[in-house]
């Protein structure tokens, strides 16, 4: 069947341009529209490997709350074109920098796959035939890899205080609704004054 | 492996007619409406005065808490998914691991809402 390879090199190909696009293009907001349109193409091909589960979260988390959130990030910037374009150069080495080592990185991978494939998925759980996706990720990620599953936990944790410890500002003198205060008054400081007409307090 | 594929084929063809419906309607107006233009009609329409100044401006940051604070809780989701779906395979074990999970997580969440992160002003 040859659908799913002409699908393949459809998705990679897309994600390669739309990549090349969030480097390329002017605009920092039209850059994250591109990476969104690679975050969606990452996930056909993930679809494409049987990884559905992985495939719609990359949608719904990256897509959906990610991608938005970097739109923020992008707006909250003073959105200064001449600024971006003059820090090119000086930001060029460090960038070359890791790009290399992330190159070598893949080529290590791909080289170890190349070269000793039975080496390559040692480490590995094979996954039971007739399982399905999400069904196989829960038999072991809650226990085999529980270690790892509490760290993610943790590291959500330390994700949620650190952003409110860094954004975090009360206004001062807002005044805010306390319910436990306001029920608990009962009718100590009110006073009921009869008024007679034609008379002011 | 193909059977899995081929389950998604409605999809496929929905993003494809989505796809092309959406480029019609953007081509069409090019090949079909009238257009003369004059400098009056390509003017910008709108009442008042010329704009002060960009309309690009800086956020409020609390738009950004709000926004992580969502996408932590979207995690905490996610992960809630492959559980509830093995979940008649993986005993006390597992669900003690995820209940210690979900209450790390509540530790935040109440530290959330006693620092008032959750009210606008």
């Amino acid at each position: 069947m040859v659908l799913p390879y002409i699908f393949f090199y459809l998705f990679s190909a897309i994600v390669i341009a739309s990549a090349l696009m969030v480097i390329a293009s002017r605009n920092p907001v039209h850059s994250v529209l591109f990476l969104i349109l690679a975050f969606v193409n990452a996930a056909g091909i993930f679809m494409l490997a049987g990884a559905e589960f992985l495939a719609l979260i990359l949608i719904v988390v990256y897509v959906g709350a990610v991608a938005v959130l970097f739109l923020f990030v992008v707006m909250m910037l003073d959105v200064d074109f001449a600024e971006f374009r003059s820090g090119m150069l000086q930001y060029m080495p460090i960038g070359a920098l890791i790009g290399i080592v992330l190159l070598l990185e893949l080529l290590l991978v791909a080289g170890t796959a190349y070269l000793a494939p039975e080496g390559a998925g040692s480490g590995v759980l094979p996954i039971a035939g007739g399982i399905e996706n999400t069904r196989a990720l829960g038999q072991i990620l809650y226990t085999r890899y529980i270690y790892l599953f509490q760290a993610c936990g943790l590291v959500l944790l330390v994700a949620m205080i650190g952003a409110i410890v860094l954004t975090l500002r009360h206004k001062p003198g807002v005044k805010r609704q306390d319910i436990a205060k306001q029920v608990a008054r009962g009718k100590s400081g009110l006073e009921i004054v009869k008024v007679e007409s034609g008379k002011g307090l | 492996m193909n059977e899995l594929l081929s389950n998604y084929l409605p999809i496929l063809i929905f993003v494809g007619l989505s796809g092309v419906i959406g480029l019609a309607l953007l081509v069409a107006p090019f090949l079909i409406a009238v257009k003369r233009p004059d400098p009056e009609k390509v003017s910008a329409f709108e009442c008042g005065f010329e704009a002060f100044e960009d309309a690009r401006m800086k956020f409020d940051v609390r738009f950004y808490l709000v926004a992580i604070l969502f996408i932590i809780f979207d995690l905490e989701v996610a992960f809630l998914f492959p559980w509830a779906v093995a979940f008649g395979e993986l005993g006390w074990f597992g669900f003690t691991s995820m209940m210690i999970f979900l209450g790390v997580l509540t530790i935040g969440f109440i530290y959330e809402w006693r620092k008032g992160a959750l009210e606008w002003d």
